[in-house]
Formats: C-alpha cells, sequence, structure tokens
C-alpha cells in the first residue's frame, strides 16, 4: 500500500474520535445547536428532493459522469489545463497541502500584496491556507459569514456548508462584539442585524483586495471554465473585483462538459441549502480584458487524491460534491458536531475521505472509519449515491490490515478468537454452556448492571441481557433430538 | 416447504425465545422448519469491524449448513442483509469460486421473517393474539440494506388485540451499530437516549423490531431507567396466541 502523501496540517495532533466525541456529547449548548440546525436542514432537504420525481436518475446520471470522469481524469485534466491556458489564465499543480500552500503564497507576493479576500473554499481548509500565509506575512479574510464567525472566534469549521452550525445567534452575536473591529454598539442577535454588521466589514475589504483566493465546485474541461455556487454574494464579489484571482481546486472537481453540470446545479442546491436553485452562480473562463481579474491562477491539487482514486472502493468519495447532506441525516454528527473529526471534511463523508486523503497511521484517522452506526441514511441522501457504509467498512478493513503485521493487539485477540469459537459449532455451544453457568452462578437478579472492559462501555448507560439456562441449540437438541429434521409424517397444518 | 432456520448467533446465545417463537409460526403456517446443526454465525461482526479474513470461514459455514434448502429464514434483518448484501462481495475476495458458487445459489434464497412471512408466503395473519399497546422500531438494515417495507406493520396490524402506536421519528437509528456501541460508547447513548424517549413518548408498553441486537441495546437502557417498557422480537408476539399468552 502507498502513502497516500495527503496532509491536512492545522489538524495534527487531534486525539481520536471517541475521546473528542465524549467532550462534544456532554457539551449542552452543543447538542441543542446541533439538533435544532440538522433537524431543520433535513426535514427542507427533504421536501426539496420531493418535488422532483426524477431524483432517483440525476443521481444516477451524476454518479455515471462522475465515474467516467474519474476514470479517465488524465484526460480530462490535461484538457482543463490547455483550455484554461488558452483563455489567459495560468495553471500550476501541486501535489500536496504545502505545495499549493507555496505556490499561493508566491503569487500572493508577486501581486505585491499582503492580504487576500476569500471564498468559503474546502481546498484550502484541506491545505491550512490560512495559517499558511498568516507565517508568511499575508492575512487572509473569510468573507463568507460563517467562515468570517469561525476565523473571528478563532474557531475550527464544523460543517461543510454551515461551519459555524455549532454556534447559535447569542454567541455569533458575543462572538462580533468582542472580535469584529468596528462591530455596531448595541449589536443585537437579530439574523439581520448580525448579517449588516458582518456586510459592513467586509465591504471596505473587498473594494481594497488586490488577491482574491477561491476554490470551485465544479472545472469544466471542455472550455477551462470554472464554477463557484454561493448563497450570499460575498463570492461573486472575491473573483469579480480583485485583480488577481487564485482558484484552489481538487484535481476531482473536473466535469467534462457544461451539458454535465446541468445534472449537478440540479443535485446541489436541493441537496445542501434545499434550496431549488442557489442564489449565486459564478463562472468564468481565463481572464476577459476590462472585466474582473486582470490574472488568473488556477492551482490543481492532489493531496492524496490520486491514492484514494487507486482504490476501487474508496474511489467512489471523489464523486463527492461537498453538499453537506450526509451530516445532517447521521445520527453521529447529530450528537457530536464536527469537530471531533478533527478534518475539514467532518460526518459519514469526511470519516471516507480524511483516512484516505491522509492515510490511516494516526490514532485520529484510525479512528474516523469507526465513528459511524452504519445506519445507511448517508447513501440514502447521497446524490451521487456514494455507499459510505460500504466505503467505511472498507476502510476498518484497511485500519484492521494495517496493524496486522504489528505487536499484539488486545482487540485483535478478541476477534481472533471470537472467530473460532463462532466458526466451530463444538465450540460455540461449549461457550454458551459456559455463559448459561455464569448467568446462573454470577448475575442472579435477572440483569448485568456492570461488566469488565472492554465491554464496561456498554454497561455504563445499558443492562446487559443475562445469558439464559439453554441456548436455542441446546433446546433444540434436547427436544427435538439433535440436528437432523424433526421425526414426523409430515407438516401440519 | 422446508425451511432451514438460521437462528444466528446472538439470538441462539442470548434469546432462545425468539428462536423458538419461529418456529412455532412457521410450524403453525404448516411449513417443516430444520435448524441445521452446524449453523454458527454469519461473520457480520467480524466484516464490519474490519476483520474480513476471519468472516470468510463463517461465510463457508453458513454455506455448508444450509446449501439445499428451499428457503432459509432468520429472525434478524441485519444478518440477513449481511448475506444477501455483503457473502458475494466477501466471497469474491477471497478468491474462492466454489464459495462465491455456493453464495449465489444461497444468499438470494436467505430471508428475514418478517419478509418471508408477508412477501414470500404472502401470509400476514398468522394467527397470533398479543391484547398489548406495541411500537415497532425499523431497524437500519431492516429499512436501508434490506428494505423490509411495512412487512412487519402488516403483519403487527394482523395480530388480533395488539394496538399499535406510532414510534416518533421511527427511522433514526438506535445507536447500536455492532462493535460501534463499545468503541463509542457516549455517542451510542447519546443516540439511544432520544430513541428511548420517543418510545415512552409513544405510550407503548413493549417495543418491537425485527433484530435482537437493536432491542439489547435500547431494552438495556429502557431496563437501566426502569421504564416499565418492556421488548419484544417480533417473532415473540406473532408466536402468541390465546392459548399460549
Amino acid at each position: 500500500m502507498t502513502a497516500p502523501g495527503g496532509s491536512m496540517p492545522t489538524y495534527l495532533g487531534m486525539p481520536s474520535f471517541p475521546a473528542a466525541a465524549r467532550t462534544a456529547v456532554a457539551d449542552s449548548q452543543l447538542r441543542a445547536n446541533l439538533t435544532h440546525a440538522t433537524r431543520t436542514i433535513r426535514a427542507k432537504r427533504a421536501g426539496a428532493v420531493a418535488e422532483l420525481s426524477d431524483w432517483e436518475e440525476l443521481r444516477q446520471a451524476a454518479k455515471a459522469i462522475k465515474d467516467h470522469t474519474l476514470a479517465h481524469l488524465d484526460t480530462y485534466l490535461l484538457r482543463l489545463e490547455a483550455n484554461v491556458t488558452r483563455a489567459g489564465g495560468h495553471v500550476h499543480w501541486a501535489v500536496g497541502a504545502d505545495e499549493a500552500n507555496a505556490i499561493v503564497a508566491g503569487l500572493v507576493r508577486a501581486a505585491g500584496a499582503n492580504g487576500i479576500v476569500k471564498v468559503k473554499s474546502m481546498a484550502t481548509q484541506e491545505t491550512g491556507l490560512n495559517e499558511a500565509l498568516a507565517a508568511d506575512g499575508i492575512g487572509a479574510l473569510e468573507t463568507d459569514l460563517a467562515e468570517l464567525i469561525v476565523q473571528l472566534g478563532h474557531d475550527r469549521p464544523s460543517h461543510i456548508l454551515v461551519p459555524a452550525i455549532h454556534r447559535n445567534r447569542a454567541e455569533i452575536r458575543e462572538i462580533f462584539r468582542r472580535r469584529m473591529p468596528g462591530a455596531p454598539a448595541g449589536l443585537t442577535d437579530e439574523p439581520a442585524a448580525l448579517a449588516a454588521a458582518a456586510r459592513a466589514h467586509l465591504r471596505q475589504a473587498f473594494l481594497s483586495a488586490q488577491v482574491g483566493v477561491s476554490g470551485a465546485n465544479f472545472a469544466i474541461a471542455e472550455t477551462g471554465s470554472l464554477v463557484v455556487v454561493e448563497s450570499e454574494g460575498n463570492g461573486r464579489m472575491c473573483v469579480t473585483l480583485p485583480r488577481t484571482l487564485i482558484s484552489v481546486v481538487g484535481i476531482e472537481k473536473i466535469l467534462p462538459s457544461w451539458r454535465d453540470l446541468e445534472v449537478f446545479l440540479a443535485l446541489l442546491p436541493r441537496s445542501s441549502t434545499a434550496e431549488r436553485m442557489n442564489p449565486y452562480t459564478s463562472t468564468w473562463t481565463g481572464v476577459t480584458p476590462g472585466d474582473g481579474p486582470e490574472d488568473f491562477h488556477l492551482v490543481l491539487l492532489d493531496n492524496g487524491r490520486t491514492s484514494a482514486l487507486a482504490d476501487r472502493t474508496g474511489r467512489q468519495a471523489l464523486r463527492c460534491i461537498r453538499c453537506s447532506a450526509c451530516l445532517n441525516v447521521c445520527p453521529v454528527y447529530e450528537r457530536v458536531g464536527g469537530h471531533a473529526y478533527g478534518s475539514p471534511y467532518p460526518g459519514p463523508i469526511g470519516a471516507i475521505i480524511s483516512p484516505q486523503l491522509r492515510g490511516v497511521t494516526s490514532p485520529a484517522d484510525a479512528s474516523l472509519p469507526y465513528a459511524s452506526t452504519l445506519c445507511g441514511a448517508c447513501y440514502e441522501v447521497c446524490p451521487v449515491a456514494i455507499n459510505i457504509p460500504e466505503a467505511l467498512v472498507h476502510l476498518r478493513a484497511k485500519v484492521v490490515d494495517a496493524k496486522r503485521e504489528k505487536n499484539f493487539s488486545p482487540e485483535r485477540a478478541v476477534f481472533s478468537l471470537s472467530g473460532r469459537v463462532l466458526r466451530s459449532p463444538r465450540l460455540l455451544a461449549a461457550a454458551q454452556r459456559a455463559a448459561a453457568a455464569s448467568g446462573r452462578l454470577v448475575f442472579r437478579s435477572g440483569r448485568i448492571r456492570r461488566l469488565p472492559p472492554p465491554l464496561a462501555g456498554w454497561t455504563e448507560t445499558r443492562d446487559a441481557p443475562v445469558p439464559p439456562p439453554e441456548s436455542f441449540r441446546a433446546w433444540w437438541s434436547r427436544t427435538r433430538g439433535g440436528s437432523g429434521p424433526p421425526e414426523r409424517a409430515g407438516p401440519r397444518s | 416447504m422446508r425451511i432451514g432456520l438460521f437462528v444466528t448467533c446472538l439470538t441462539d446465545t442470548l434469546f432462545p425465545d425468539t428462536g423458538k417463537a419461529v418456529v412455532t409460526v412457521l410450524e403453525r403456517l404448516g411449513h417443516q422448519v430444520d435448524f441445521p446443526a452446524g449453523q454458527t454465525c454469519c461473520g457480520q461482526m467480524h466484516f464490519n469491524t474490519g476483520y474480513r479474513r476471519e468472516a470468510v470461514p463463517m461465510a463457508r459455514g453458513f454455506v455448508a449448513a444450509f446449501g439445499g434448502y428451499q428457503a432459509v429464514v432468520t429472525p434478524s434483518a441485519s444478518c440477513a442483509s449481511m448475506v444477501r448484501e455483503y457473502f458475494p462481495a466477501l466471497a469474491a475476495e477471497a478468491g474462492d469460486p466454489g464459495l462465491a458458487r455456493a453464495v449465489a445459489e444461497v444468499a438470494p434464497r436467505t430471508h428475514e421473517l418478517s419478509v418471508f412471512l408477508a412477501d414470500v408466503l404472502r401470509v400476514t395473519d398468522v394467527g397470533g393474539y398479543f391484547p398489548h399497546r406495541v411500537t415497532y422500531h425499523p431497524s437500519c438494515h431492516s429499512l436501508r440494506m434490506l428494505r423490509v417495507g411495512d412487512a412487519p406493520l402488516r403483519l403487527l396490524r394482523a395480530v388480533r388485540g395488539l394496538d399499535l402506536a406510532d414510534l416518533p421519528d421511527a427511522e433514526a437509528c438506535c445507536g447500536f451499530g455492532g462493535t460501534f456501541a463499545v468503541k463509542n460508547p457516549d455517542v451510542s447513548a447519546a443516540i439511544c437516549a432520544d430513541k428511548v424517549a420517543a418510545v415512552r413518548r409513544s405510550g407503548a408498553e413493549v417495543l418491537c423490531a425485527a433484530d435482537n441486537s437493536c432491542l439489547m441495546h435500547i431494552g438495556g437502557a429502557l431496563a437501566r431507567q426502569r421504564s416499565g417498557v418492556a421488548v419484544m422480537h417480533l417473532a415473540e408476539i406473532l408466536a402468541r396466541t390465546e392459548e399460549t399468552r
């Protein structure tokens, strides 16, 4: 197995999921915010999706388009590069996060700027661009309202679409009051007042910025065009006002043609914000004299994606269009929020993307494929039909297999022993007799209130059943005479 | 019909009454039930936890025990979905064409109990009598993997005396998730807390499901809270009659 080679610098040293989740689960404010937000948005999404009678066909079409594109990624990437270049743009290729950040920093300096305005972008969250630029003395201003809240709060995004989902409006007011330069006196927690404060704060930055940085929802190979889909209009400002525009885009964001885009523009808004159509869709192709940026750079980012592409089961994660529908329906995400996933990609999709981009060697990444009940709600809502439970189970095997060469592991010993018992009817019957004996001797109260590790976590909140005096197998053998079919004249009626 | 009962390791070991109830119901409908003693476990716990190669011998054991039956019936939607959905991939991975052939033969004839009764046999009234207020939790694997639809509800509605209560947010996961319940006990308990609250809001005396695994989890929490709500596998409700209650 080759190492994926991806990295997300700002998330190094995160605790494993169960440890981080323990804290999150105990946070009543977080739980209330998440319950309210996820329930609201998933009901709205269900309504928006139900309006389309051909949703399943759209979903299968999107899956087919993405799979085709990923299978011919080399062809389409070269076509994209040729068409971006022809339209007056410059294309850069970045293998890892550090390389992408260095390219952006170099371009900002070459433009003579010491700051940038940013469109909400998952790719630059992934590379830790803001932190890398700060180390180079370049200030990055997030202009998406929720990203701004996160940035001002010295916080981390906890949702792909709604990065400040873990905050309610009272908390946002408090962040603005303390951290936003020039926040209006007497700011209330009315959404309109909060949005107006952010607008005033951002306006000057839009008008004076020399460099804008964006990601892209889609890159159209046939014309070399980029597409950004958004709700607030801040993205439109960032991609049209500054003289220099730099777009950092994962190599899987590519679509062959505009015709393909149609399918995704039907699926994405309904899946993410439950809107029939998103308010702002910006597209641009290279540079146009006298209109918009004079200098356009596209940074194509690998950061572990080609390694994921090599994995037959895992590669389906590269179909993801970052809609967040899977987060909003996930029973685990609803109770824990995004921070425990230790990655800009939280929730079910994060649990299959992060370990593929970063590998499964760190305890945090090795714990992510297990951060799911495998309930399947994510697969059901995914607009590109990513079978997330299948990928999770596949990655769990990778985690186990990566540790097989290593020394003794208590878990492996348990699974190896239980595997031997559970494949032998004789050993299973013996184990059942032992359990029945312990049930009679030890747990005479009729319920088990406390078990030793590794089952202690179970009995912390749940009683466990007492093994019955006789297993089904033993009952059958006693009453029906062994293994064969019961001696009878024929079926009763 | 000669039916092979796949009782599942969990039900065999901890909930034998469910297995007995399946036998009762199927025999009441005039079928011959066998319990092939070579059966053990479908391997789902190992497979889902990442111990895939340990699961292969269990798949081999399953097809050896159940080859040749017209139908294999199991009181677990979760184990049925393991056999039907994941055995083919497991056999392919093991590079064993013999196993793959055996799986292709047995898996499509392996049915979860409610699907077997309502959709294969097309019987919804199995002669049950259960004069209690019951609510039904559609387990995730029954709902989203096996897609049993409303088969369990049709069966419950045909039970005489049974008062079927709606379960709020019924389709939400209970938080069991196999080894998830042990590896992530805090999140598992947090999810379960909401399920327990929904069960209690339903006003039911009995919570019913087609999987003893989820019932062990939700029932463990209901018992810890001394809620007074019992949990029962669907088969045990269907098996009750005026004579046996």
